[in-house]
């Protein structure tokens, strides 16, 4: 039950894009057409559990032990940084298909601050191993979710004539507000249903 | 350029958030209130004047190939110290600016700063750099959350406005006001530069962030991919 209620939480009521506000810029600059909108969310979701199931170890197991908290914010950006290089060079090496479909998407996927979110947010709310992972996996999903919404909100903008000063990213945006604005009515949601 | 019109180009020519669209996720979450978005602003604007001077330094010493690994080790230490200070000093800023002040090592403004500018100039002109971008965040901030606040709160600073706090807008506060607000003024700022900032970022890949990571490898390929895709 728990772990439904984290998944609920993260994909509708928290989503990290539309309500936390953390992974924008893929959001706003890959979404520009559906399968390269399912290609980046997927790629996320992967490196978001990949980067949660490194982390959460290290932070248990090695920062907390030697009382090293302070060096969490260095030592998960490196590890997400050596991570996703680690896995596109693997991916280049073995799977060249799924490379070539999701490799371009993971160079930009390390300074993604919704991964490092997720992993510090994890951490910060006290999960044990498993509901990292399934808090992670719900995040992904969210931002999929997001991702494939958006990109199809925005194939309807393009032939939208908004006024000159509002082409582009402006009206994009305002999009964007309404599409927020249609998960904004789940807040409260995840606790009617689950009493939590 | 002069030092001065170096200073300057980072408040309005080239505003990192408004013209060079870096850096949206803190410009969107933590506008909710002015104090807030000061806060997060000077943060930002200490790291990034600390990171420029740095990597301006060391500029000669780190290696071309690894380039960009040494500027997030030297930028999340940065951030760290900033923590710990305001950990310390300003516990109350400190808790309500919560992950967003370990996610400036992600912001792409800092990076993105190293990378065009601090690794081919020298200290002092990257340090007027790092403060006029910083104090162009600050500025952006503040339209941000001077709207959102006053209208969305019926508050400034926390104190209340007597006739605006009974007739406020609190979707301006909430998240889809961030967007609005946030796409609102971009448009008012492309209508004061006549929609030059609009040509000079097209919006897409140029205007990711990440594409200085990505370099352009990815980037054409990206074109590519979507280039067959349209075919």
């Amino acid at each position: 039950m728990k772990f439904l209620m984290i998944i609920m939480t993260s994909v509708l009521v928290n989503n990290y894009v539309l309500s936390r506000f953390l992974g924008i810029c893929p959001f706003l600059g890959v979404s520009k057409k559906l399968n390269q909108a399912t290609g980046m969310g997927i790629a996320v979701t992967f490196v978001m559990l990949l980067a949660t199931s490194v982390t959460w170890p290290i932070q248990t197991y090695l920062l907390d032990r030697f009382n090293l908290g302070y060096l969490q914010t260095i030592v998960f950006i490196l590890v997400i940084a050596a991570l996703v290089q680690f896995v596109e060079i693997v991916l280049k090496k073995y799977l060249p298909a799924l490379h070539a479909s999701l490799g371009i998407y993971l160079p930009l996927i390390t300074t993604n601050c919704a991964v490092l979110g997720v992993t510090i947010n994890n951490i910060r709310d006290g999960y044990t191993f498993l509901e990292s992972m399934v808090s992670s996996l719900g995040c992904g999903i969210g931002f999929l979710f997001a991702m494939v919404l958006f990109s199809g909100v925005r194939s309807r903008l393009e032939d939208a004539e908004p006024p000159k000063a509002f082409e582009g990213l402006p009206i994009t945006l305002i999009a964007a507000a309404i599409t927020s604005l249609s998960l904004f009515g789940f807040s409260g949601v995840a606790t009617g249903l689950f009493g939590g | 350029m002069t030092k001065v019109q170096n200073f300057l180009k980072g408040l309005i020519k080239e505003n990192p958030v408004l013209v060079l669209i870096l850096g949206t996720c803190p410009t969107l979450a933590t506008t909710t209130s002015i104090l807030n978005a000061l806060g997060m602003g000077v943060a930002a604007t200490v790291v990034l004047l600390s990171s420029n001077m740095a990597i301006s330094a060391l500029r000669k010493v780190i290696p071309d190939k690894v380039r960009i690994p040494c500027y997030i080790v030297l930028i999340a230490g940065f951030v760290t110290a900033v923590e710990l200070l305001l950990h310390a000093f300003v516990p109350s800023l400190y808790d309500s600016l919560g992950i967003y002040l370990a996610l400036i090592v992600v912001n792409c403004i800092i990076l993105g700063r190293a990378e065009m500018y601090a690794s081919k100039n020298g200290v002092l002109d990257s340090a007027i750099d790092g403060l006029g971008m910083g104090c162009g965040f600050i500025l952006a901030l503040f339209a941000m959350s001077f709207v959102r606040e006053v209208f969305g709160a019926g508050s400034f600073c926390g104190i209340e406005i007597p006739v605006l706090s009974r007739y406020c807008i609190p979707i301006l506060a909430k998240t889809p006001g961030g967007f609005l607000v946030f796409g609102c003024l971009i448009a008012v700022v492309n209508a004061i530069t006549k929609g030059k900032a609009i040509k000079k970022k097209d919006f897409g890949c140029a205007g990711c962030p990440s594409a200085i990571v990505c370099g352009k490898l990815s980037c054409t390929d990206e074109a590519k991919v979507g280039e067959e895709a349209a075919k």
